[in-house]
């Protein structure tokens, strides 16, 4: 099929765009004003007209798929519970040609500029206020006002980095900036996804149209990061608020994507003034942070005393000018919805200019005529929170549309207006552009606002060509925002010609060198210590839970005294048996899950995907599954499944520092279980058949058979199960497995003291290796389970913290 | 009048910390015109690992320290003597309540004295539809800035109890308020709240109290721990003004400042973070012996 540079095939693209209908009195991206269509969408809406509806369903579930695999999700806050979402793209792309954007960029490097001497003023000098630009109230009563803060000059004199824009497009076709985003913003990784998807389903076209690509964006962006460093040791790390974040995801993939670590406030402490990484290594100097974190949270110290997110002593590290914060902290102020009403004035005042693109017009209502104004005006305007930091569009405080008040109140709207004075911001209701969505194979109008990123170099700002797209679900451009169902767009930014090709890799001309050593954050590989454990539990408490089904199922009646003993053993491990999937199972699945959430940008997706699996199977068995041969299919299942789960993990992962931590707690928490094992099932007072049940567990029964020719006895199983280091399943080879991999880690290198962790290893396993079977009684098990357990809080205090 | 003033304050754990990291704001402070720090130490034990210093927004000095190692208590130990002023009996200059917007709206900076800082809600004085309707039953837009101040100052006074075992060092302000019972920080706290209720900028002080009354009077409330009161902004000719809820008084050579800010949290004596679980179990002595 023909795709570019050929006249409209207008039969097909008539019927296409047939139920298109344009709004009065607003503009379309896809259409001019006159009816014609844009001459940028043409190749697109060329190859759409030549699918049959069934390609482009396929097409769109190739997408669709993409995102799935790559498990992309945003968190949505509900009235009563936070949920994971399927990102909601929108498969046709929204289209601009190459020169309007630089139009859009041009206005859009302006403003920056101007917000960085906005925010340096604000923190510094204070003559915007001083000189009347900007009302004294706005800035104090101003809860991202950081006072603190005020005073410190950023280490390299910037508080910009990374900015995002959201802009939309008027009536008149105009753009408009809606709202500057500069504390943390969001979305550049999801544009990153977006693309990848759109190009699922448009391949062919992007291939052969100059859209312009993304990837040198983020490699530019990667190095002006780089380049923020103190020296060439210390570290680039991108700060989090961690998993319950609504776009932690984007948090992880931007890290793998930039080959950052992701850090949280805990992984971070202060020595001397300088910012450190706690890892497996010991501290290690980081001076650029990326941030995703509130400033408000970032050092509970000297600003929110509540915040367990941050890092005490961070501001201390700040003064002292040993980290570069992108951006700086306190810069978050820039985004007070009430500044709009001062821009374009500071504008002239600051840079002795006009604003290139127009903010959306607002009117503070602090000041007795600006108030009067929108009240006179109230049906035309939206009114809300003057110190809000979001759109209008996400609404959280009360606001009034129209004149109409968003919910209810006990007040008319003009007292409202007359006593929230200050509080309150009025802003022109805006109709913004609508633009094309498939909706039943039909392209459909809908409002859209477009967030564009920008990003500091050491050649000035340079602007993200692209990025991403907010588009309504509704005729109505209140309803953008994703948290109330909206959904997400490609931008592609279209020149005449193809594209240049860019990757995130350096051209073979510079030489690659790999920037990040790396070295594992403690609290990463805590997790990753954590989830081996709670796997093995599982899976030794499934195996236990199957025995004991089995035996249920065949018993004649429900109280031999081995199923007695064996019920016992497994209500002390908080897994009834009587319950048939105990509540102990989920919860052990829980904390494996919490643990693997923590780490994802170190985990892989099919790793991820199969324990949510495991969890959805077990919280679904729960509700049906009755003890006896039903719960032992059960736990068959479960079974196959963990044994999947451990497979991908010890197949696939990457033999890094993580996945020897993972290895380490997997390794001693099954040599802790059959301790415990052998120390109940293999004692003298057992009752007929533990012996038996100890080596089905253990999953040992073939071994055992080939191995000695006889029926199971005490020091048969004792052997196999605790002193022969060829079976996988004793307890020698696990701690085997240990030294040899504690042996690979950080502060293990020859010609040093032992540490007290390597100590008390050879001390567990020299112990154990110098036992003979008739020797080695349940209370020798006993105390070596005590030494197991003190290994794990050695691993901690060396490791882990 | 000269100070000798000595304070204690130890913190124990019931489980060690493996390190942590405070502010602390515990010496008197030196301001021009009103006292003077003639002598000042704070001895911190055990020893912290890291000390840095430096001024905050509000002009308070304030000392950074960490401990790096495991410890089970920490104790601070502050000596200091202090020369605090006379000060002339408060001339109302002040403008009628209903003029205090204007007043405001023409200081244009931000500086630390600005009365901008002082008028919107800070941690731990939120908004309050209590305290306002409070202030301004017993307001009238007619009366003077300075003795609004006052008027609230006495009637607050007479309507809250004090009572140490009725709250907590982070026992909300409206709490303590519907309770109508609290400490000096409560009486503060609500003093603020009223007084930026009707729009009066209104900030926060921590200091002591002399310990042993001049002969014939009583024992002041809350000489036995650090103090704390109220300092209010009563337009351009006036300026600050500092006045004591919980003994209902002017504040004048008595008083002994430490750190000023917005509220408590601004400005706590000791602040910070623990590395551990579990509970901790702080002691205060203080001594402020006239010379």
């Amino acid at each position: 099929m023909s795709l570019s540079g050929e006249a409209l095939n207008a039969d097909a693209v008539n019927r296409l765009v047939s139920g298109y209908r344009t709004l009065p009195g607003v503009s379309d991206e896809m259409f001019l004003t006159d009816g014609s269509i844009r001459p940028v969408w043409t190749p697109l809406l060329n190859a759409l007209a030549q699918m049959s509806g069934e390609e482009i369903d396929a097409r769109t579930a190739r997408a669709d798929q993409y995102l799935r695999d790559s498990g992309v999700y945003y968190r949505q806050y509900g009235p009563d519970d936070v949920s994971e979402r399927d990102w909601p793209l929108s498969h046709v792309p929204v289209l601009i040609s190459g020169e309007e954007w630089s139009q859009i960029s041009a206005g859009l490097v302006q403003r920056a500029d101007l917000l960085e001497r906005v925010v340096a003023d604000l923190y510094g000098p204070g003559r915007l206020v001083s000189e009347g630009h900007l009302p004294a109230e706005l800035v104090a009563n101003n809860p991202e006002w950081l006072r603190p803060l005020v005073g410190i000059q950023p280490r390299l004199g910037h508080f910009l980095h990374f900015l995002a824009f959201d802009i939309g497009r008027g009536p008149m076709g105009r753009w408009w900036v809606l709202g500057d985003r500069t504390q943390a913003p969001s979305g550049a990784g999801f544009a990153l996804e977006n693309r990848i998807a759109t190009t699922r389903v448009f391949n062919e076209l992007y291939a052969q149209t100059g859209v312009q690509r993304l990837a040198g964006f983020f490699r530019i962006f990667r190095d002006a990061l780089l380049g923020l460093r103190q020296n060439d040791g210390s570290r680039v790390g991108i700060l989090t608020p961690g998993p319950l974040n609504d776009t932690y995801y984007e948090h992880a993939y931007i890290a793998r994507y930039l080959g950052f670590n992701l850090l949280e406030g805990e992984d971070l402490t202060v020595r001397n003034g300088e910012l450190m990484v706690r890892t497996v290594a010991g501290l290690k100097p980081i001076s650029v942070l990326w941030r995703r974190l509130d400033a408000a949270w970032a050092d509970p110290l000297e600003l929110d005393e509540a915040s367990r997110l941050g890092t005490p002593g961070l501001l201390d590290a700040i003064r002292s000018g040993s980290v570069t914060m992108v951006n700086a902290l306190g810069s978050g102020i820039l985004e007070t919805r009430a500044f709009l009403a001062f821009l374009p004035r500071i504008s002239e005042a600051l840079l002795g200019e006009p604003l290139l693109m127009p903010n959306i017009a607002t009117w503070w209502c602090g000041q007795q005529r600006e108030r009067e104004h929108v009240k006179a005006n109230a049906q035309a305007m939206s009114i809300g929170n003057a110190y809000a930091t979001r759109l209008l569009f996400d609404q959280d405080d009360v606001s009034a549309i129209g004149g109409t008040f968003d919910r209810e109140m006990h007040e008319s709207l003009m007292a409202w207006i007359e006593h929230g004075a200050g509080q309150l911001v009025g802003q022109e209701a805006v109709n913004l552009s609508t633009t094309p969505v498939l909706e039943d194979g039909m392209l459909t109008p809908r409002p859209m606002s477009l967030r564009v990123f920008m990003a500091r170099t050491p050649d000035g700002w340079r602007v993200m060509p692209g990025g991403y797209a907010r588009i309504g679900h509704s005729g109505s451009s209140l309803a953008l925002t994703m948290q109330s169902g909206g959904s997400a767009a490609d931008v592609w930014v279209v020149n005449p010609g193809p594209a240049e090709k860019e990757t995130m890799l350096s051209t073979p001309a510079q030489s690659f060198v790999r920037q990040q050593p790396g070295v594992l954050p403690s609290r990463a590989a805590d997790n990753l210590f954590w989830l081996g454990r709670y796997v093995e539990r599982f899976e030794y408490s499934i195996r236990l839970l199957r025995a004991y089904n089995l035996r249920l199922d065949d018993a004649p009646s429900h109280d031999t005294p081995l199923l007695a003993y064996l019920a016992d053993y497994l209500a002390n491990r908080d897994c009834d048996p009587e319950d048939g999937i105990p509540v102990g199972l989920s919860a052990m699945l829980a904390s494996a899950t919490t643990a693997a959430g923590h780490v994802r940008d170190r985990f892989s997706m099919d790793g991820w995907m199969a324990l949510a699996d495991l969890s959805r199977t077990t919280a679904k068995m729960r509700q049906t599954a009755q003890p006896g041969g039903d719960a032992a299919q059960a736990m068959r299942v479960l079974l196959r499944k963990i044994s999947g789960f451990s497979g991908l993990v010890h197949e696939n992962m990457y033999r890094l520092t993580g996945w020897r931590f993972l290895s380490i707690g997997r390794a001693l928490e099954r040599a802790a279980s059959l301790t415990s094992l052998l120390a109940h099932f293999a004692d003298k007072k057992a009752p007929d058949g533990a012996l038996d049940l100890a080596i089905e567990v253990a999953d040992s029964a073939m071994t055992h058979r080939r191995r000695y020719t006889v029926a199971t006895a005490r020091d048969t199983v004792i052997d196999l199960l605790g002193l022969d280091p060829l079976n996988p399943r004793s307890i020698i080879y696990q701690l085997n497995e240990i030294t040899e991999h504690v042996r690979q880690l950080p502060g293990s290198e020859e010609h040093r003291q032992l540490s007290p962790l390597q100590r008390g290893l050879l001390q567990a396993t020299s112990g154990l290796a110098l036992q003979t079977p008739e020797g080695l009684g349940s209370n020798d098990l006993n105390s070596l389970g005590g030494e197991i357990a003190e290994l794990s809080d050695l691993i901690s205090a060396k490791y882990l913290r | 009048m000269l100070y000798d003033i000595s304070l204690r304050i130890s913190y124990d754990y019931d489980n060690a910390a493996d390190s942590s990291r405070h502010m602390v704001r515990l010496l008197p402070a030196d301001l021009p015109g009103e006292q003077r720090l003639i002598a000042g130490n704070l001895d911190i034990h055990p020893r912290p690992d890291e000390l840095t210093s430096g001024m905050d927004f509000f002009w308070n000095r304030f000392s950074q320290i960490a401990f790096l190692h495991t410890h089970e208590d920490i104790d601070f130990n502050m000596h200091a003597r202090v020369e605090r002023y006379e000060q002339s009996t408060p001339l109302d200059i002040s403008p009628p309540l209903e003029r205090i917007g204007s007043d405001i709206r023409a200081q244009m900076n931000l500086g630390p004295l600005a009365p901008h800082h002082f008028l919107g809600p800070s941690p731990r004085v939120p908004q309050s539809l209590a305290t306002a309707a409070f202030a301004h039953e017993h307001l009238s837009g007619r009366q003077t800035v300075f003795s609004a101040v006052r008027t609230i100052g006495e009637i607050l006074n007479k309507e809250l109890a004090y009572d140490p075992e009725a709250t907590l060092v982070d026992t909300p302000m409206d709490d303590a308020f519907a309770a109508r019972r609290g400490v000096c920080q409560d009486f503060s706290h609500i003093m603020i709240s009223c007084l930026r209720s009707v729009g009066i900028p209104a900030g926060y002080v921590s200091g002591f109290l002399r310990t042993v009354p001049p002969p014939g009077q009583p024992r002041m409330e809350g000489a036995d721990a650090m103090h704390a009161w109220v300092r209010a902004w009563c337009g351009a000719d006036m300026g600050w003004i500092e006045y004591d809820p919980t003994n209902a008084a002017d504040v004048g050579t008595d008083h002994i400042v430490v750190a000023r800010g917005r509220d408590y949290s601004d400005i706590a004596p000791v602040r910070g973070q623990m590395r551990i679980y579990g509970d901790h179990k702080t002691t205060q002595s203080v001594d402020v012996l006239p010379l």
